[in-house]
């Protein structure tokens, strides 16, 4: 790490370079995607717990409205995507697998999809520091990059931490990914809004806005926006996989550590991805829900794959069919291929969290005997926690899975997959992680 | 509308794989064991090339017939049976017999591979344990050694490689300095320094212009193929890198206590098979360590190990013994070394 600084680099320690496939969507400027007929809405669509329907079926509901209310803290509201009537509100298929209760609505095709608000309009800067964060959550704000954290409880910097530097997500390292790309050209004036309100919401006096140097554009676009006061800045970082992982954002930003098992603010953060933080410049001062988010359609055998801005609740089989899907054989991904959710069913919706749709064919369906770990060490070497997967993929086929937890930092293992991508005996290293996790969280629980 | 997938494969992610199979790596590892192999027949003729032939096709006869026995799928398409024939062989004088090079492989796979489970499970390195095997079974052939570049190499085998099994190899002694260009004492540079007190120049240590195994001879040759490899990421070049040092720093010491009695480092270096072992041997992925600090460790302990065994040892094969140890080693030395993960703690909570 300190020799990549000597080298004057800005990056973290291992990580691997995947080819980026993002020169087919990352020009395309962002259409909007048409409604679907029928909108599937999870009420679980964060971190956290379920918001709760305050419809009922048959009732008709106005795009924007809200349909279900949060739950606590830990929660966040729902607003509908379309116009239209709800034909049910019953357990539906979801992308991670079986199904959840969601609110079902069927489009009203003919009803001109204006949007309703909360009809107040919201000046920022006017108001406090709580409020703001109550209006965050009211908004049904989730992180947009992928892990859909509440916002508003992002916001709520712990009691004794002082946050310094609000870190804006802008990397996008995973392959064929192009949404934040298109957000940081087309919405900077509400990106830089929205990072005013989050800074002034966790009281940070200065920005820094870091991208991988695969988009040079950007920065140019950027800042000419920027203050001159330089309280935001904007910084161009290695290319690199998973460079997008706040720990690692951090590290190559500003050589800061954030210890295993603690939150960013622990070490005076705050990191918002900026799909996230657009939105929330774009739709906190209307007080209007988050019903549409911008997703990239790519990936082998689509006609018209782009930019587009999706309601939320669109199911795939639409998209697929609007993007013109012409192969076989494919593997429908919800978000990118390192790390995102393969779709057992095409009734799936995609959600607030989903960044993109990946349609992959061969690539994806191919598989290859496991062979023996022959020890090449290239797992180790792209790790960017510096764990050992090697020998943890040896704990894991003598299913020991409690010794990669105690001995082997096994949870701090966030699950980007590099390992995997190198490995030259097609262990399925970071699934087999996975499988120990949530094995060893069941004896957890057992355990009391 | 548009067709849509009559089929779903599900799968967790990552989605995309970029790595060369196992099978290209050790396919890589011949390719750059391929230029020593033509330089060792260019420098010792029909009996190189008999004795590779040998030793890899014992190896692969017997990683068949141990998957046969094991009801497993065959193995030979790895290339790694090839590897280990090929290793042993270079580590083999030249002259020597046939049949004692096929023990030796059956040994190396049989006994330092198959019996643990095949390749990734091997503790040791194969080839050694097959060399370490003959060197105790056969102690006088596997120190006999014959000139480089005799004149009549490509016609005429060595006299010893065709000895009939179980029957007391020919005499190479006389054999020897009628063929020999400029007065062959028959000895490896190791031996003159161990036995007689004579240092050999490093540069021709170096090039290779001096007696011994069958690969092992020219230095320069090992770094160029062992160069090929590394920028390819299919060697691991801290090991060898660790071994160098190991051995440079222990000589040195050595030899600032006493520059008439111990040899030079660079004689320690280019001598003998260590460069070829560092390069080769050590760096047999599955036996060493996989911690970052581990591999330093596991490479500096081969060096030292070496120097010791040389210069305290009744024995010039060193670097085979200190490569072993290391091997026996490794899982102690990962134990010790487990990499410091990011953001670790400095007291555990």
């Amino acid at each position: 790490m300190n020799l990549l600084k000597f080298f004057g680099k800005k990056t973290f320690s291992h990580g691997i370079h995947p080819e980026e496939y993002k020169t087919e969507t990352n020009t395309k400027a962002t259409r909007r995607l048409p409604f679907a007929p029928e909108i599937i809405v999870p009420l679980a669509q964060s971190i956290g717990k379920p918001a709760k329907a305050i419809v009922y079926k048959g009732q008709h509901v106005t795009r924007g409205e809200m349909i279900a209310a949060a739950d606590g803290f830990m929660s966040v509201p729902i607003h509908a995507p379309v116009t239209g009537t709800v034909i049910t509100i019953d357990k539906l298929p979801v992308a991670k697998g079986g199904k959840a209760p969601a609110i079902a609505i069927k489009t009203s095709l003919d009803s001109g999809q204006i949007i309703v608000n909360s009809g107040i309009q919201q000046d920022y800067l006017q108001m406090s520091r709580q409020d703001l964060i109550k209006a965050v959550q009211n908004i049904g704000m989730v992180g947009l990059g992928g892990a859909s954290f509440p916002t508003h409880v992002k916001m709520s910097i712990p009691e004794g931490c002082s946050i310094h530097t609000v870190l804006v997500n802008g990397c996008e390292c995973e392959p064929f990914l192009t949404t934040d790309h298109r957000v940081m050209l087309e919405k900077i004036e509400v990106l830089l809004l929205g990072l005013r309100i989050a800074m002034k919401c966790v009281d940070a006096p200065k920005a820094i806005i870091g991208i991988e140097n695969n988009k040079r554009d950007v920065l140019e676009a950027i800042k000419a926006y920027l203050p001159a006061d330089q309280s935001i800045t904007i910084e161009a970082i290695d290319t690199k996989y998973p460079q997008g992982a706040e720990k690692m954002l951090a590290t190559a930003l500003l050589d800061i550590e954030i210890p295993s098992r603690a939150l960013p603010s622990e070490m005076g953060l705050a990191i918002f991805n900026v799909a996230t933080l657009a939105q929330i410049g774009e739709l906190l001062p209307k007080g209007q829900g988050l019903i549409e988010r911008i997703i990239t359609i790519t990936g082998d055998d689509l006609e018209k794959a782009g930019n587009y801005l999706a309601p939320i609740g669109t199911p795939l089989q639409y998209i697929l069919d609007y993007a013109g899907f012409t192969g076989e054989e494919a593997e429908v991904i919800l978000g990118g291929p390192m790390m995102g959710i393969a779709a057992h069913s095409l009734d799936v919706p995609i959600v607030k969290g989903t960044g993109a749709i990946l349609v992959l064919d061969s690539r994806a369906t191919k598989r290859d005997d496991i062979l023996p770990c022959i020890k090449c060490t290239q797992c180790l070497q792209a790790c960017p926690i510096h764990l050992n997967p090697s020998e943890m993929g040896q704990l894991a086929a003598k299913r020991q899975y409690d010794v990669m937890e105690t001995d082997y930092h096994l949870n701090d293992c966030f699950e980007c997959g590099a390992c995997s991508y190198v490995c030259p005996s097609n262990i399925p290293l970071v699934q087999y992680f996975r499988i120990a996790k949530t094995l060893n969280r069941e004896r957890h629980l057992q355990n009391g | 509308m548009a067709k849509t997938p009559v089929k779903i494969d599900i799968r967790t992610s990552p989605y995309i794989r970029k790595a060369p199979t196992v099978s290209q790596i050790m396919r890589n590892v011949v390719y750059a064991l391929l230029p020593l192999a033509a330089y060792s027949i260019y420098q010792f003729g029909i009996s190189a090339l008999v004795l590779m032939l040998a030793t890899i096709l014992s190896c692969l006869a017997t990683e068949a017939l141990f998957n046969k026995l094991a009801d497993k799928k065959s193995t030979l398409t790895d290339f790694s049976a090839v590897i280990t024939g090929l290793l042993l062989a270079m580590t083999l004088p030249p002259g020597f017999p046939l049949w004692m090079a096929a023990v030796a492989g059956f040994t190396a796979i049989a006994m330092g591979k198959t019996l643990f489970g095949g390749l990734g499970f091997n503790p040791f390195n194969p080839a050694l344990v097959g060399r370490a095997f003959i060197q105790a079974a056969f102690p006088v052939s596997i120190t006999t050694w014959t000139p480089a570049l005799a004149s009549n190499r490509f016609i005429e085998f060595i006299p010893s490689t065709l000895a009939v099994p179980f029957m007391k190899p020919a005499a190479t002694a006389e054999w020897s300095t009628q063929v020999s260009i400029d007065g062959f004492t028959g000895a490896t540079p190791l031996a003159l320094m161990k036995f007689q007190g004579i240092f050999t120049d490093s540069s021709d240590l170096f090039l290779g212009l001096v007696a011994g195994s069958t690969g092992e001879t020219s230095s320069l040759l090992i770094l160029i193929c062992g160069s090929y490899l590394i920028f390819k990421k299919m060697l691991d070049w801290r090991i060898p890198v660790a071994v160098i040092i190991g051995t440079l720093l222990t000589s040195e010491v050595f030899y600032l206590i006493d520059s008439s009695h111990y040899p030079s480092p660079a004689f320690m270096l280019f001598s003998g098979g260590l460069m070829f072992a560092a390069v080769f041997m050590a760096s047999d992925m599955v036996a060493s360590p996989v911690t970052p600090l581990g591999i330093f460790i596991f490479g500096c302990l081969i060096g030292f190990l070496t120097v010791i065994i040389r210069l305290f040892g009744g024995l010039t094969e060193a670097v085979m013994y200190a490569i072993l140890f290391a091997n026996a080693a490794t899982p102690l030395i990962e134990s010790y070394t487990q990499p410091r993960i990011y953001g670790a703690r400095k007291t555990k909570s």
